[in-house]
């Protein structure tokens, strides 16, 4: 290999390396930015304030979900540490149930209720067929350890 | 490496790839079909139902868009390092096809959040970082074809390509990383796969149709780009 090469080589190792160390760097300078949502103990450890618009993710918690009269419904986000109860109104995902997946986007009230003007479903990456769920529940696999 | 650039001469890459490109496009048609067809027939999903066949066509062409960028870095590197001309050729080629598979992703993953999430887009790590592949696949399309100079063209476009790849890794571990609507890894995760192998099947044959869809697309623009540059050249000879 010649000097000329060498010098090659180097100058695409450099260009690589310089291009991970500027996403390092703008990665760590947009920190939690870049989180989509805040877990309900993200919100008790960052103290979020009443008025500020965020979304929050977790799980719909299981026997959490009231309809008022009308389009206006409650239920509760938890991560399993901490929860957050969220108000509701308007039409929500097909996949939205009780232990699913969820992000809701709006903004915390005085008295910690989280009022949401959108209601997101978060599935989870597990796929397969109906069969299968039915015969993981009989033999008692079903979510266990989860 | 003697045995790998003897077919960076462009006669000889031309004999080579002539001959291979009916067989690449024979195994593009028997995956696609078969993966079509076992899609269309699998049981749908517990929890999405009939709406996970999407993934068939989804997942694969963000696959195949970031396996197309990486086959351009790495032409770009042989370019920058080697100086041949079928190497900068390869990488120019690359590009315009891993645009399509990365717009064929970003739609059909839109379609698919529309019913399950309940929103066509959201600016999550992973939607964002996707878009930003569309758009750095767009921007070495620009910067290839306003440099009127074939060679300098290729080194500053290779340049821009090298640097860019630092996205792909991005984009990979964007749902480890943070907090994002769109699903975690399903395939390459300890404990293994979390898609049942019936689902698995054609997911796979699906990937691999694309895949061979690639290099069939890839191989024909290279082709037609060795072609038009001796015809080029025929032209300039009689002209000059």
């Amino acid at each position: 290999m010649n000097a000329r090469k060498r010098r090659r080589i180097a100058f695409v190792a450099s260009l690589l390396l310089g291009g991970a160390a500027a996403a390092v760097l703008v990665i760590s300078a947009l920190q939690d930015n870049v989180l989509y949502f805040y877990s309900p103990s993200d919100v008790y450890t960052k103290k979020v304030s009443a008025g500020t618009a965020f979304r929050i993710g977790g799980l719909v918690q299981k026997h959490s979900v009231k309809h008022d009269s009308g389009m206006k419904m409650q239920f509760v986000v938890t991560d399993g540490a901490r929860t957050v109860p969220v108000e509701y109104s308007g039409d929500v995902p097909s996949l939205f149930r009780e232990g699913q997946g969820v992000v809701a986007i709006g903004r915390l009230n005085e008295g910690g209720l989280f009022q949401a003007d959108q209601v997101l479903a978060k599935h989870d990456e597990k796929y397969m067929p109906p069969e299968v769920v039915d015969a993981l529940k009989r033999s008692g696999e079903w979510q266990k350890g989860q | 490496m003697p045995s790998l650039f003897e077919f960076a001469n462009p006669k000889k890459f031309m004999d080579l790839s002539g001959s291979l490109l009916p067989w690449l496009v024979a195994a593009a048609a028997l995956t696609l079909g078969a993966g079509l067809l076992l899609g269309f027939t699998t049981p749908p999903d517990y929890q999405q139902g009939d709406t996970v066949r999407i993934m068939f066509v989804h997942v694969p062409a963000a696959w195949v868009a970031m396996m197309a960028y990486g086959v351009m870095t790495v032409a770009s590197i042989f370019g920058l390092v080697n100086r041949h001309p079928l190497a900068d050729i390869a990488a120019r080629a690359a590009a315009p096809i891993g645009a399509v598979f990365t717009a064929l992703g970003l739609i059909t993953g839109s379609l698919w959040g529309r019913p399950m999430w309940g929103a066509w887009w959201v600016w999550d790590g992973r939607l964002t970082s996707f878009l930003l592949l569309l758009l750095i696949y767009l921007a070495y399309i620009a910067l290839n074809d306003a440099i009127e100079n074939e060679t300098r063209a290729a080194r500053a476009s290779a340049v821009f390509a090298i640097v860019g790849a630092v996205n792909l890794p991005i984009i990979e571990f964007s749902v480890q990383w943070w907090t994002t609507l769109h699903q975690g890894e399903s395939i390459l995760r300890k404990g293994g796969p979390t898609i049942a192998p019936v689902f698995l099947w054609p997911l796979f044959l699906m990937a691999l149709g694309y895949t061979f869809l690639f290099f069939v697309f890839w191989t024909i623009r290279i082709r037609s780009e060795i072609l038009n540059r001796r015809s080029r050249t025929l032209l300039e000879m009689r002209a000059g």
